[in-house]
């Protein structure tokens, strides 16, 4: 087995255009799903069960069945619906509800978790019920499931890596063409799984951080 | 127009493919288990080696995407002279990628386990292993159920990845009719629907399970 480093440096262009987009269906996809589970969220606890229960059935779904089938349902299934969607957005929409159903669950939790007294003494202060969720409730749950969401979020950007399938020129992709143009499968493959490790390892510590610096006052209260 | 003659036509080949993701998934979380009991209890050990091993273990096989490390099974095992059929390497990676999550699962069973019960278990004279198959692992087991049936049905999703490296399953079946057929839609759909009950009966069953421990304790 002969090994020969050359063939990643060769073709850095495209595995660094690889990465940025790898990056940038993440963030998107995270945002968007981030907004679609707190909206889910707020809809089922705050509003009838006409509106609640399709959208249960949404999250049972998208938590019950492989992303990779979600995806070729978008990609393949789309244009069925008149959904003629590229790869890369069909593959962030994919991302985006896939995660938005795991979200809304992380956001209900959350919402139950402020007492609800408070809730009360708000609605007898005459605020709003949205100013409730905006100024009462969210800040105080933010700090409590904090970790969940950004499980979760390291958890989308393996998930990244399915979109390969679907022909999006993410970094999996990008490489793995690489590997099987050159034949050097080795090199490729286990770069692949470097950049990987090493980029989940320092999101997972800045989520760490980013949990420990939010969760400071808590600690403060509770000494 | 939605072809469901398509779908009626299809569901048998479907659901004989589904006894493979299921046969996959399971067998998978079964090697995973004892491979995940194993790195749990060398992360909890006292060996400075076994603790690095197992930290080195969970890192990596919950560090990088699933797909990535059957890509690697697949394309770098014969590479280095082993020369296994695709579902044999398949399932060893399903395997020690989900035995990386069992074994994070297990460490909070495994802490949760009182002390003087160990203690007393080696002063009646159990063996190492003994304390660990007898005692650790059903307590921690017990304790941890609710995450262990999560992470079986988190495994019969990510069996679907297996269709990427021409392990005949669900997922690769739906395919090869989907291409064949041009009506993906209906096809993945059924797919999807057979991936949702899979999991929904998986999820009933460790209910059940976890309601007759509750029982068992209660008692």
């Amino acid at each position: 087995m002969s090994f020969n480093p050359a063939i990643l440096t060769d073709n850095w262009r495209e595995i660094l255009d690889g990465m940025v987009l790898t990056i940038l269906i993440w963030v998107a996809g995270t945002a968007i799903g981030l907004a679609i589970g707190l909206a889910v969220a707020v809809i089922q606890l705050f509003t009838n069960r006409w509106l609640a229960a399709p959208l249960a059935f949404y999250v049972a779904v998208m938590r019950g069945t492989p992303f990779l089938i979600q995806l070729f349902v978008i990609y393949y299934g789309g244009p069925f619906f008149g959904l003629d969607l590229t790869p890369m957005v069909a593959g962030t929409a994919g991302l985006a509800l896939y995660g938005g159903a795991y979200f809304s669950e992380i956001f209900r939790a959350g919402f139950l978790s402020v007492p609800p007294g408070q809730i009360e003494a708000a609605r007898m202060m005459g605020i709003g019920r949205l100013d409730i969720v905006r100024h009462v409730q969210l800040p105080q749950m933010l700090v409590i499931i904090l970790p969940a969401l950004a499980n979760m979020t390291v958890l989308l950007s393996k998930e990244t890596a399915v979109l390969s399938v679907i022909t999006v020129n993410e970094l999996t992709s990008v490489v793995q063409s690489i590997g099987s143009t050159t034949f050097a499968f080795a090199e490729t493959l286990l770069f692949l799984a470097l950049v990987y490790w090493a980029f989940l390892e320092i999101v997972t510590a800045a989520a760490r951080r980013l949990e420990k610096r939010v969760g400071r006052f808590m600690l403060r209260t509770q000494s | 127009m939605f072809d469901f003659n398509l779908i009626i036509k299809s569901l048998p080949m479907l659901l004989q493919a589904s006894v493979w993701t299921v046969i996959y998934s399971l067998s998978s979380v079964a090697i995973g288990f004892c491979i995940g009991t194993l790195m749990c209890a060398a992360g909890l050990s006292a060996s400075r080696l076994g603790r690095g091993v197992a930290a080195f273990y969970v890192s990596f096989f919950r560090g990088v995407p699933l797909l990535v490390q059957l890509l690697i099974s697949y394309y770098c095992l014969p590479l280095i002279g082993v020369n296994v059929p695709s579902s044999v390497a398949a399932v060893g990676t399903l395997a020690l990628c989900t035995g990386a999550y069992i074994a994070e699962i297990l460490r909070g069973g495994f802490l949760g386990i009182p002390h003087g019960l160990v203690e007393a278990a080696r002063m009646v004279g159990l063996s190492r292993a003994q304390i660990l198959t007898r005692i650790e692992v059903p307590l921690a087991v017990r304790f941890t159920l609710p995450s262990l049936v999560n992470e079986t049905t988190m495994m019969v999703k990510a069996s679907s990845l297996i269709s990427v490296v021409g392990v005949l399953e669900l997922t690769r079946l739906a395919q090869n009719i989907a291409t064949s057929t041009f009506q993906p839609l209906e096809i993945y759909l059924t797919a999807g629907a057979i991936y949702f009950v899979i999991n929904g009966v998986i999820t009933l069953a460790g209910r059940f399970a976890e309601s007759r421990f509750r029982l068992e304790t209660a008692r």
